[in-house]
């Protein structure tokens, strides 16, 4: 019988090594957050992947370079993007002697993080081995304007983000910081936002994140409490949140979902949702990037919780009315 | 057709050769598996091979501080190529030589023929002939797997999209291969009619050098990184599925439209797969640890190791006159197998 590589196993139990990626434009601060977190009396060893040797570099760490090959997967789908290189690096870590407590993946800064993190779903041995932690992203507060106007790739690199880190706040007013998180938050009203000078975050809000851990997917919320944020739309990227009150017919929901990711799996870049079955006392998770679905039953629903389903979709120009609608129509 | 097989399991009475193995204790992910002559050779993620004969063993540290990547047999030594970005050449009798240093960068793929050496790093490829010139190119993109061509001073390149063919004796540009997807290992017939690679997307692929038509062996549920040829050139072993899977040779078109032979099927996934050099007996290796000898002509199974901790076989290799066979694992067990005579 063919192994299927176990997925959802709580990470730690797997035995599986986390990986963090950082992006971020050119600039932003990667490579200072980066040294922040190598530098943090851990007491933890790191693999690191970097794209220019140099400037990166603790005794205890490995620092090995890469080369950012992205090549499409053999299996009729266009946007089923790897790194190559990514594979083959992982792939002579494991032979390693000692290991390591977590693989840190930089990328460039013009680097689209998609085929990042599909790599670690796409690619069975980099599956069995190790666990996407999170995607952390660092825009620079002062430039974010000026990016999201010249540079598509900063767009992707905040929608794509669990963990963004505002940073360089002292180079700008409160006015502009405001707005420059309205615009960041108009992409991506779900990452966890940290607002940083000289990337000066602690190390627990980047690493051990667990944001593609099923199991850690708790609840579906923007995550700001000011309410009536400013409505920005620079960019052609943005959210859509459908919740339907009660519970969906899992026989509606699942093909539709499946037939929606390979239709739109292109502009849908992240998406996650957590649904009441009609019948099941346990709640279905779901998380996925671009066409790459990953769903579960989790934990049962609580006494005290009421039956929601609820769907989130980051991507560009998606059809908000399209997919209310098709949400809708899977209620029970 | 008949072939001769091993005195020992042609006297009937050996039904395991269990045995016959010397376990040996490798200490770290087993990378690579050689024989030069009569001396075996582990490569090692520690940095180190462990050279093993009827003498005993003994540890050499080729890569200090680094991990074995690649490794191979070449006469009376060992070429292994590390992540430290060195290729190095080790005599049986342990004295060892650097023969490149690419800069920290990692030798990715080696490879011999001949008194010959070949390696890539990253999209890098060097061939070094016998006298020691060494001639350098750069394929399309990062190099997995390398092979000589059985005749001639050619060498196959596995990359992105396809494959390359090159003499680096000449200045022409490599022949391409093209074929969509990511391309790992690379193997010759020994006819040397036929270019095989092991794909990402769980799949063989493969070149009819005459004419580059293609070839799909396709349906394994994993990456069939292991590739065997047997002695007489008709059938090739793969890995990458709970049985090895062989596929026939014979005819002019190879495998196309033939259904492969499957040996040893374990509740198991096999992991490494190796010809006998002489008779058409294939050893397998699984990833529940167990080692299986397997005879072609009547689907005979003896064991050579039981299922056992030390993680999947990772490393198999025979000695060039088919007495012994020298394996490893994932987590640095191994053993050395001398057939009963």
């Amino acid at each position: 019988m063919p192994d299927m590589p176990e997925t959802n196993t709580g990470a730690d139990a797997s035995g599986k090594i986390p990986v963090t990626v950082l992006t971020g434009y050119l600039g932003a601060g990667k490579t200072t957050l980066l040294n922040r977190i190598l530098s943090e009396p851990h007491g933890k060893k790191f693999a690191v992947i970097v794209n220019e040797f140099g400037e990166v570099g603790i005794d205890n760490d490995l620092v090995v370079g890469a080369d950012e090959e992205v090549f499409e997967m053999n299996n009729g789908c266009v946007c089923c993007t790897v790194r190559g290189d990514l594979i083959r690096i992982i792939d002579g870590l494991m032979k390693r002697k000692g290991g390591f407590d977590g693989i840190i993946v930089e990328t460039t800064g013009l680097a689209d993080p998609a085929p990042v993190a599909q790599t670690f779903f796409m690619d069975q041995d980099v599956q069995e081995r190790t666990r996407l932690d999170a995607v952390v992203t660092v825009v620079d507060a002062k430039w974010l304007t000026q990016r999201l106007k010249d540079a598509p790739e900063a767009h992707n690199q905040i929608a794509f983000a669990d963990v963004l880190i505002l940073n360089k706040t002292d180079l700008v007013t409160p006015e502009e910081l405001a707005g420059v998180e309205a615009q960041v938050r108009a992409i991506n009203p779900y990452a966890r936002l940290h607002r940083t000078q000289n990337a000066k975050v602690a190390i627990d809000d980047v690493l051990g994140r667990n944001a593609f851990d099923l199991d850690r997917i708790m609840e579906l919320e923007p995550d700001f409490l000011e309410e009536g944020h400013h409505a920005h739309h620079d960019s052609d990227i943005q959210s859509v949140a459908v919740t339907v009150d009660g519970d969906v017919d899992p026989d509606k929901f699942l093909p539709w979902l499946n037939d929606y990711a390979q239709r739109e799996g292109a502009n849908l870049l992240r998406s996650k949702g957590i649904l009441a079955f009609r019948g099941e006392p346990k709640r279905f998770v779901f998380q996925g990037v671009h066409m790459m679905l990953d769903g579960d039953l989790q934990r049962d629903w609580r006494p005290d919780e009421k039956r929601t389903s609820k769907i989130v979709m980051i991507g560009r120009d998606l059809d908000r009315e399209a997919i209310e609608k098709a949400f809708r129509a899977c209620a029970v | 057709m008949t072939s001769a097989a091993p005195n020992a399991t042609a006297t009937g009475a050996v039904t395991s050769l269990l045995d016959h193995v010397r376990p040996l204790d490798a200490g770290a992910h087993v990378t690579g598996a050689a024989f030069a002559g009569d001396m075996a050779m582990l490569a090692l993620g520690d940095g180190c091979v462990l050279l093993c004969d009827a003498a005993g063993e003994r540890r050499v540290d080729v890569h200090p501080g680094g991990a074995v990547l690649a490794a191979v047999g070449a006469g009376d030594q060992f070429v292994t190529g590390g992540d430290d970005g060195r290729v190095v050449v080790t005599h049986v009798n342990g004295e060892t030589r650097a023969i490149s240093d690419e800069k920290g960068r990692w030798i990715d793929a080696v490879a011999a023929s001949g008194g010959a050496i070949a390696w890539s790093c990253g999209k890098q490829v060097a061939a070094r002939d016998a006298k020691g010139n060494v001639r350098r190119m750069e394929a399309p993109s990062s190099v997995r797997g390398i092979a000589f061509a059985p005749k001639g001073y050619r060498l196959g390149l596995a990359h992105y999209n396809g494959a390359s063919l090159w003499f680096p004796n000449t200045d022409a540009a490599p022949e391409a291969l093209f074929w969509k997807g990511s391309h790992l290992d690379a193997s010759f017939s020994p006819d040397g009619r036929f270019f095989i690679t092991s794909m990402q997307e769980n799949m063989l692929h493969g070149w009819r050098l005459a004419d580059k038509k293609d070839m799909r062996m396709s349906g394994y549920p994993a990456k069939p990184r292991s590739l065997s040829w047997s002695n007489d050139g008709l059938w090739m072993a793969s890995s990458g599925a709970d049985a090895a899977i062989i596929w026939p040779f014979e005819a002019k078109d190879g495998p196309m439209g033939k259904a492969p032979r499957e040996c040893g099927v374990r509740p198991a996934k096999v992991t490494q797969v190796a010809f006998h050099p002489r008779a058409l007996i294939i050893a397998i290796g699984y990833d529940d640890g167990a080692v299986m000898l397997v005879r072609l002509t009547d689907n005979s199974e003896l064991m050579a190791r039981m299922p056992a901790p030390g993680g999947p076989v990772t490393a198999m290799a025979w000695d060039a006159k088919g007495k012994r066979m020298v394996f490893g694992t994932a987590d640095g067990a191994g053993g050395l197998l001398t057939l009963p005579v």
